[in-house]
């Protein structure tokens, strides 16, 4: 197998040697957030852990964890390491309730994203002459400035599509000769989907590797990709905490993501005991970030679920390896590559009606496109007799949730007791994806 | 002269609407007036029956969302041009209709013209100096 990696150095780097680097980037990070972060410094002394007791790699397990409640509690700014003037660039994603989450990066960092986006276009053997054409959005979604730096990096030339139009996509890909597509999974369908509509045989162009992320898929879909695009269809794995793209990519072996693990060191917990599981077991996966100037993240519990392995790859990369992620451990869903929580709905619904809101998220994949839909139960007191005040209710709703979420929901008020009362923790989100 | 309306929350789905007219038949409540106003999803189902509290507390113990409001009945001539008469009064005064439904009284030669005004008080003032006749309430629920 003929493998161009971006950076040989770390990507086939001996184990022993990886080890070494990472225990001494381990060590430099907590000093460096011991003095630097408030926040981790009274979680450290709260675990009674000094930070020179950290020499190696090894003794990360003894190190407490981060959750998103964290970057909540620290919103928008507390956990960033470095002084303001030092910061670039923000990004965010959506928080569990109506706040982001906020992320930060000093040019360094960014030089750093480039490089792992760079790797993972590495990883489909993507070089300086390729043509990316990127249809990740741009914004404060990291998926669209993370891929487009990362094809800058490598030398490739980027079309700077964003998501969404749909012919031009195509129209452009034929004409510019783009060569590597990055997208969601599902909007690689809809582009071949419209493709066709066009007449436009997609497996005739010069596309040779999409990298597809940020929602979750299935064999069958790669599958459907493969056949449809003409592509090699690789898994790319990231997200805002930790820096975006470019955590985790498949290689051309397509046997699991090869994680850039001299920069995000990830675990693998039992969710329940917080307790590190050896290879191949499955548990939630955590990162570690051991070289990030603005966020450095100590044991960032990722919610997603997942299993690792060291066994060498036949492309030759020595870094560890994740199983596709099989869910999650908590009540996260991911619309058209947005992170939904359910509180997130709740709490605005609690902002509109004032008490404890009966609601029902429904998740449809209609024309290859994830639909939500917000069943709300009208009750008395949110009651109207006019038809306009009811109207001007849904629309508020659609509207608030648009605003936190950034994705247009279809509100349908619904009579009350419609929404099944489970014993219990009411069952609020209704997934019917078949993905 | 202040009549009570009922106004039942309902789902676009079929059958609902059967479940309220039955719901009331069977407790032998009579419908003296309806209209049902609708959009793509929902409806709103306003009614003016004979026994407004029983009816009210039967839909709610059957988990229908409602809400009591009160409406204004006026009599008027049952020729081309009443209801323009009354609307006129209306205008002049400046007061603003939310919705109105009617019905036919043929045997008095009457219609009868339900109204709910955004403020219910200037409303009757107008009318009555225009000198319409309001219905009462039993008179309503009598013809």
């Amino acid at each position: 197998m003929k493998t161009r990696c971006f950076e040989k150095k770390y990507e086939m780097m001996g184990r022993d040697e990886l080890s070494a680097l990472q225990g001494e980037r381990l060590r430099s990070m907590v000093a460096r957030v011991y003095q630097r972060v408030p926040f981790y410094r009274r979680k450290l002394d709260e675990a009674g852990i000094r930070p020179e007791e950290v020499r190696s790699i090894d003794d990360l397990v003894r190190l407490p964890f981060t959750t998103k409640i964290d970057f909540r509690d620290q919103y928008p700014f507390g956990l960033f390491a470095v002084d303001m003037k030092k910061v670039v660039r923000v990004h965010a994603s959506s928080g569990t309730t109506g706040k982001p989450t906020v992320v930060g990066y000093t040019r360094k960092d960014i030089e750093l994203w480039s490089r792992t986006c760079a790797r993972t276009l590495g990883c489909g053997n993507g070089t300086a002459r390729d043509v990316v054409q990127n249809a990740y959005g741009y914004g404060l979604f990291t998926g669209g400035l993370g891929m487009h730096y990362g094809g800058e990096r490598l030398g490739a030339t980027v079309i700077p599509m964003s998501g969404g139009n749909t012919k031009r996509q195509i129209l452009l890909m034929q004409d510019f000769g783009t060569t590597l597509l990055c997208s969601t999974p599902s909007y690689a369908l809809e582009i071949a989907e419209v493709a066709a509509e066009m007449g436009v045989d997609l497996r005739k162009t010069k596309l040779r590797v999409g990298f597809f992320g940020a929602e979750p898929w299935s064999d069958n879909m790669r599958k459907a990709i493969e056949e449809r695009l003409g592509v090699t269809a690789l898994d790319i794995y990231g997200f805002s905490e930790v820096i975006g793209p470019g955590v985790a990519s498949e290689c051309l072996a397509h046997c699991g993501l090869h994680v850039f693990e001299d920069h995000f060191y990830p675990e693998v917990i039992d969710p329940q005991t917080g307790r590190s599981l050896p290879d191949g077991q499955p548990g939630e996966l955590v990162f570690t970030c051991l070289t990030k100037e603005a966020l450095p993240l100590i044991r960032y519990r990722t919610r997603d679920l997942t299993r690792l392995t060291h066994e060498p790859c036949a492309c030759g990369r020595t870094l560890v390896r994740m199983q596709r992620v099989t869910g999650r451990t908590d009540d996260m869903l991911i619309i058209r590559g947005v992170n939904v929580f359910p509180s997130q709905i709740e709490s605005v619904l609690l902002e509109i009606e004032g008490t404890q809101p009966h609601y029902l998220i429904l998740v449809e994949r209609r024309d290859r496109l994830d639909e939500i839909e917000i069943q709300v139960e009208v009750d008395e007191k949110l009651f109207s007799d006019e038809i306009r005040k009811l109207e001007d209710l849904r629309n508020r709703i659609g509207y608030e949730i648009y605003s936190i979420l950034g994705l247009t929901a279809k509100i349908t008020l619904v009579e009350p007791r419609t929404i099944e009362r489970s014993q219990g923790k009411a069952k609020r989100v209704i997934d019917k994806r078949v993905i | 002269m202040r009549i009570r309306q009922i106004s039942v929350f309902i789902e676009n789905r079929a059958g609902r609407l059967e479940t309220v007219a039955k719901l009331l038949g069977d407790a032998g409540i009579n419908i003296r007036a309806l209209s049902l106003a609708d959009t793509s999803d929902f409806g709103i189902l306003r009614l003016i029956v004979n026994q407004p509290e029983a009816a009210s507390e039967l839909l709610r113990r059957e988990g229908f969302t409602i809400r009591l409001t009160e409406v204004v009945a006026v009599e008027i001539p049952d020729v081309p041009g009443g209801l323009a008469g009354v609307l006129a009064i209306l205008g002049r005064g400046g007061v603003n209709v939310e919705y109105m439904y009617a019905f036919v009284e043929k045997a008095r030669g009457k219609a009868v013209v339900v109204f709910r005004f955004e403020n219910f008080d200037a409303a009757v003032r107008t009318l009555e100096a225009g000198s319409v006749r309001l219905l009462k309430e039993d008179e309503l629920l009598k013809l």
